[in-house]
C-alpha cells in the first residue's frame, strides 16, 4: 500500500510491508532512488537528505526494544462494526483490506518488552491501518495495555501514529476518548509511569486525549503534531500557516513536548527517560 | 428543497396572504385556513418523521434554546467565571457558579449566538485553547468545592486555527475530560443543539448524558464525514444517516441515558418550555446521583467509560 507522504514537510513515500516489497525506493523529498536494505539499515530515514519515512508497528517495536524481547497482548473480542457501517465500501470490508496489506489485526500492537533491561508494556500504532485511527478495537487495545502495566506496575511506552478518530465508528470513536483517559487515570493511581512518543502522525481525536497526558512526552524529529489537520485549518480560518508549523520543533518551542530526539537516538532517548522514571524510590 | 425549507416558503406565503389582506380589506380567510392547515401538517410530519440530517439542521438553528439566555433562564443566579488564568478568555465556552433548583453547582456551557454579530463574535460556538483551559480551571473550581457540575453541549467543534494549536488546545481537551473523570461531585451533561466532536466530548465525559430530542453528537460533521469517506460533500445527508448521530440512535447505543422530548415545532418555537423540560430533567438526574457515595459515582463514572463500545452497541 503506498504511502503518500506531504512533500512540503519533507516526507517520502514509500512500499512498506507489502507482499511484493520493492527492492528499490524512491525518496519523495529528494528524489534519491535507495536500495531497500540500505534505507531498512537506516531505520528509513533516506540516506541522502535525511527525510523520515514511515515506520510500520513491527519495524518501530524492533527498533525501540532488546531483540526478541516484545511479547504482543492478545487481541480482545469486540463488536468490530458497531454502526454496520459503509461508505464507498463497507467498514467491514475496509478492516479486511487493512489486515490483508498490512498484516495486522489492528491499528495498534501492543504487548510487553524489555528496554535495554528495563521491562515495560509497549503499545505502537501503525499508520497504514486505515490512519492509524482510533476505534472501540484501538481504545480497547491501548486500555488493557494501561492495566497491564498498572497491574505489574511496569512503565507504560505508547509510540502515536493516527489521523484520531476511526470515523467509520461514529460516535463510540470519539467516547475511545474518553476510555483511554479512564484507563489513563487508573494508570496514575496505581503511580505506574506513561511515556508518549509522538511521531508522524500524532492528531485529532487521539492527541487529544491519550497523546497529551503522558508524565513525559517526547517527539520524534519528523513528527505532526496537531489537533487540527494545516488543511482544515486553513480552509475555515483563511490563515496561513507559518513555516514549520505543527513540526516536532514547534511542539517544543511552545511548551508541547519535552525532547525532540531523532529516530536514530530514539531508543537511547527512551532508555534515558526510563532511567528517570523507575527503579529506586 | 428540504422539507424545513418548503415549511419556511408555506409560512411566508401565508404571512404574504395575511397582509394581502389587511392591506386591501380582501376576505382571503378560506384561502390562509387552508394554507394554515398545511403549515401544522407540515410540521407535524417534520418533527414526526425528521431524518437525521432534517435533525441536523434543526440541532444548528441559532435560534435553538441555548448559551446565556438558556443559563439565565434556567437557573435563579448565575456568576460567569472569565479567563484561563494565563492566555486570555474565550467566548464560546464559557462558564461559572450557579444556583439550580436552590442546589450550586458549577456550570459550563458553549455560546454560538443567534444574530449574525452574535454568532462572529461568539465564533459559532467554537472554543479556542482559552476556553478549554478556562473549562478545566472552572472544573477545578467546582472541585474543591465539591459542586456538582452541570455542562451544556451546543458546538460545531473545537475551533481549528494556529493560535489554538500554539496554545495546546488538544492537550487541554484532554485535560478537561480527564478533569470530568475525576471530578469529586455528581456530573451531568447535556446536549441542546450539535454536539461536535472533541469540542463536545470534552465536556461530555459525565455520569448522566442527556439529550434534547433532535439534538445531535458526532465524531465528526456530517459533510467531514462525506468529503473523507465518500470524498464527495453531496454525500452529506447519506452520511447524517450512517454515522448514527441523532437522540434515538444515541440512546440506542447507550451512549446517553435520556431523551428529552421537545416542544412540538421542535425546541425553538418554545424557548420557555424547552427551559423547563431541561430543567426537570436535570434535577432529576442530580437528585438521584446526589444518593450514591462518591466512591461509588467515581467507580460507576470509570466503569461506564472504561467499557464504553467493548461489548457492542446497547451495552
Amino acid at each position: 500500500m503506498p504511502i503518500r507522504r506531504d512533500r512540503r514537510d519533507r516526507y517520502a513515500e514509500i512500499e512498506v510491508g507489502s507482499p511484493q516489497e520493492p527492492l528499490w525506493v524512491r525518496c519523495e523529498s529528494c528524489g534519491e532512488l535507495i536500495f531497500r536494505r540500505k534505507l531498512q539499515e537506516n531505520q528509513y530515514v533516506c540516506p541522502r537528505c535525511g527525510a523520515y519515512f514511515f515506520l510500520s508497528a513491527p519495524e518501530r517495536v524492533a527498533s525501540l526494544v532488546d531483540e526478541g524481547s516484545f511479547e504482543p497482548f492478545p487481541f480482545p473480542k469486540i463488536n468490530e462494526d458497531p454502526l454496520g457501517f459503509s461508505d464507498k465500501i463497507p467498514y467491514k470490508e475496509r478492516l479486511s483490506r487493512a489486515r490483508a496489506e498490512t498484516d495486522l489485526h489492528e491499528a495498534v500492537l501492543a504487548g510487553t518488552a524489555k528496554v535495554q533491561g528495563i521491562t515495560v508494556v509497549l503499545a505502537v500504532m501503525d499508520f497504514r491501518f486505515i490512519g492509524g485511527s482510533m476505534g472501540v478495537g484501538v481504545g480497547e487495545i491501548l486500555s488493557l495495555a494501561m492495566d497491564h502495566a498498572a497491574r505489574k506496575r511496569n512503565p507504560f511506552v505508547l509510540v502515536i501514529s493516527s489521523g484520531g478518530a476511526r470515523v467509520q465508528e461514529g460516535v463510540l470513536s470519539l467516547l475511545q476518548m474518553v476510555k483511554v483517559v479512564a484507563a489513563r487515570e487508573a494508570l496514575a493511581q496505581a503511580a505506574v509511569p506513561y511515556i508518549a512518543i509522538l511521531t508522524y502522525p500524532s492528531t485529532g481525536g487521539v492527541l487529544a486525549s491519550i497523546g497529551s497526558i503522558a508524565d513525559l512526552t517526547i517527539a520524534e524529529e519528523g513528527a505532526l503534531i496537531g489537533f487540527a489537520g494545516p488543511r482544515v485549518i486553513e480552509q475555515t480560518t483563511g490563515e496561513r500557516l507559518p513555516p514549520g508549523f505543527q513540526s516536532a520543533k514547534f511542539a517544543l518551542d511552545h511548551g508541547l513536548v519535552d525532547a525532540v530526539v531523532p529516530r536514530a537516538k530514539l531508543r537511547e532517548g527512551l532508555f534515558q527517560a526510563l532511567s528517570v522514571l523507575v527503579g529506586g524510590r | 428543497m428540504t422539507e424545513e425549507e418548503r415549511l419556511k416558503v408555506l409560512e411566508e406565503k401565508a404571512a404574504e396572504l395575511g397582509r394581502l389582506a389587511q392591506e386591501n380589506g380582501l376576505d382571503l380567510s378560506a384561502e390562509l385556513a387552508s394554507l394554515e392547515q398545511k403549515i401544522a401538517e407540515l410540521k407535524k410530519s417534520i418533527y414526526a418523521e425528521l431524518s437525521p440530517w432534517g435533525r441536523v439542521q434543526l440541532a444548528r438553528r441559532p435560534d435553538r434554546p441555548s448559551g446565556i439566555p438558556f443559563v439565565q433562564a434556567l437557573c435563579e443566579a448565575f456568576y460567569e467565571l472569565r479567563g484561563d488564568r494565563v492566555v486570555g478568555d474565550d467566548p464560546a465556552l464559557r462558564g461559572g457558579l450557579a444556583k439550580l433548583g436552590g442546589m450550586r453547582v458549577a456550570l459550563l456551557f458553549h455560546q454560538r449566538g443567534r444574530t449574525p454579530e452574535e454568532q462572529r463574535q461568539a465564533r459559532f460556538g467554537m472554543a479556542s485553547a482559552q476556553g478549554y483551559w478556562k473549562a478545566r480551571r472552572i472544573m477545578e473550581v467546582g472541585a474543591r468545592l465539591r459542586l456538582p457540575l452541570l455542562t451544556l453541549i451546543n458546538t460545531p467543534g473545537a475551533y481549528p486555527g494556529v493560535q489554538a494549536e500554539a496554545h495546546n488546545i488538544a492537550g487541554a481537551i484532554a485535560a478537561c475530560i480527564w478533569q470530568m473523570l475525576r471530578h469529586p461531585a455528581p456530573t451531568v451533561a447535556v446536549i441542546l443543539g450539535e454536539g461536535g466532536s472533541g469540542g463536545a466530548v470534552a465536556l461530555a465525559a459525565a455520569d448522566r448524558v442527556l439529550i434534547l430530542e433532535n439534538a445531535t453528537y458526532s465524531v465528526i460533521s456530517p459533510e467531514g464525514a462525506a468529503s473523507i469517506l465518500w470524498k464527495d460533500a453531496k454525500f452529506a445527508e447519506k452520511a447524517a444517516e450512517s454515522l448514527r448521530l441523532t437522540a434515538q440512535d444515541l440512546l440506542a447505543l447507550g451512549v446517553v441515558d435520556e431523551v428529552i422530548p421537545e416542544p412540538p415545532g421542535g425546541a425553538h418555537t418554545d424557548f420557555a418550555k424547552t427551559v423547563e423540560v431541561v430543567r426537570e430533567a436535570v434535577l432529576r438526574h442530580f437528585a438521584k446521583l446526589s444518593t450514591y457515595h462518591l466512591d461509588e459515582l467515581l467507580r460507576l463514572r470509570y466503569k461506564r467509560y472504561r467499557h464504553v463500545g467493548s461489548a457492542g452497541p446497547g451495552s
